[in-house]
């Protein structure tokens, strides 16, 4: 293991959170999509970021040394304690909310992924080219969608054009670093996301023009889940997400 | 071929080695039931230290939810070989990719009625075009009905000319 624990602890911590969190919100939509094969597209999405968030949380335990495991850290934080951007924690919305959603998500993670494929943490570099694979396929569908329902009926446009309105204000904490994540850039552990900014902008803006809406024009970027400093929303996903190991600690089945 | 003698330590113990992959290799994916780990290049390494078995694995998906039964059938499985104490461990590193699919398990695959991957999972293959043929009739006049399907390995298809829907094993 290279450079600071902590620091990498942290950093583990924000990737792991960012995947548990958006994996619970694509989770939710079980049962409730709009058609069988997008059930089945959301579970199985689900499916990927849980299995990215076990990676990560895992990993993140073993480096912590202190003998917390993927559940402990999944289960038994406080809310203050989790690492992940505001995006990634907001109520799930409707079809449109969540696709756009994913394809903010996924098209800068993908990305980012790629270039932490040759971290030279080889564990972290592991996890994130095989993370990297699984979410190719979530950024091409969240694209087809998009595209699909933002040059589709007047309603499904608007629908869609409201949703990127109101999720772009939380896109800015992706590109955020701090001192601590800026010693492990140096040490070639961790990934600038400036570096993979100006490709997924260009990407995204192709979808965007294929898919006839407007990226906001507006900078003002909302801020804080990655200091622990999150929505009330949240509370709402930890009450339903730790409700058996608070209730029935160590339940196993 | 060389002439060893059959009581020579180092042959009792590849003996025993092959006896372990056999065994480890020879445990059926829960989710596609036709292919062993060995079909599909999940099992990555069998290695025997002071009469211990390690089986490495990989996952396909990191979210596979097969691989926590896959790493208790690999412990059966050398267990009834003999092998009393042995262990499972995960590496990451490579990544799999549908390229670790051995030649007999594509033909088991389609036998099965499961399309197999088609084509090298370089990054052109994953987004260009995709000639699918259907398990069933041979027909590369297919449709993709879904990216996802009933696995995360899986996609789902249907065949334009004898109309069968079909699961396709998506390159990654």
């Amino acid at each position: 293991m290279l450079g600071s624990s902590s620091a990498l602890f942290g950093y583990l911590l924000r990737l792991g959170d960012n995947a548990l969190m958006l994996g619970h919100r694509l989770s939710e939509w079980c049962g409730h999509a709009p058609v069988l094969e997008e059930d089945l597209a959301l579970a199985n999405m689900g499916l990927d970021l849980i299995g990215q968030a076990r990676s990560f949380l895992s990993y993140a335990g073993e480096v912590e040394g202190r003998g917390r495991d993927e559940d402990a850290l999944a289960y038994l934080r406080e809310a203050a304690g989790y690492r992940n951007i505001l995006l990634v924690e907001l109520p799930r919305g409707d079809f449109a909310f969540t696709m756009v959603r994913q394809l903010l998500y996924a098209g800068l993670t993908q990305r980012l992924f790629e270039a932490l494929a040759t971290s030279r943490d080889s564990t972290l570099a592991g996890i994130a080219a095989k993370g990297a694979r699984e979410l190719a396929y979530h950024v091409r569908h969240a694209a087809e969608w998009t595209i699909r329902l933002g040059d589709g009926t007047e309603e499904s446009h608007r629908r869609t054009q409201l949703a990127l309105d109101e999720l772009w204000p939380y896109t800015g904490e992706m590109l955020e670093i701090d001192e601590v994540e800026r010693t492990l850039i140096e040490q070639h552990i961790a990934v600038d996301p400036a570096h993979v900014r100006p490709g997924w902008e260009q990407a995204l803006s192709e979808v965007i023009r294929q898919a006839t809406l407007q990226l906001p024009n507006q900078n003002w970027m909302q801020s804080g889940g990655r200091i622990g400093r999150h929505t009330e929303h949240l509370g709402h996903i930890l009450s339903e997400l730790q409700y058996l190991q608070r209730t029935y600690p160590g339940a196993k089945w | 071929m060389i002439n060893v003698p059959r009581t020579s330590v180092a042959c009792q113990q590849s003996a025993a080695l092959a006896r372990a992959w056999a065994a480890a290799g020879g445990v059926f994916d829960p989710e596609v039931p036709v292919l062993t780990i060995a079909d599909l290049g999940v099992l990555r390494e069998v290695r025997i230290a002071d009469g211990a078995v390690e089986a490495v694995i990989t996952p396909t998906y990191l979210g596979c939810p097969a691989m926590a039964v896959i790493a208790l059938d690999i412990e059966t499985a050398l267990a009834k070989a003999g092998f009393a104490r042995c262990k499972v461990t995960t590496v990451l590193s490579p990544p799999w990719t549908t390229d670790f699919m051995s030649e007999a398990g594509r033909v088991k695959l389609k036998r099965f009625g499961i399309a197999p991957p088609a084509g090298k999972a370089s990054r052109r293959a994953l987004f260009g075009e995709e000639r699918v043929e259907c398990p069933r009739c041979g027909s590369s006049h297919t449709t993709r009905v879904s990216e996802f399907g009933s696995t995360a390995c899986k996609a789902l298809y249907r065949c334009d000319v004898c109309s069968e829907p079909f699961d396709y094993f998506k390159c990654i």
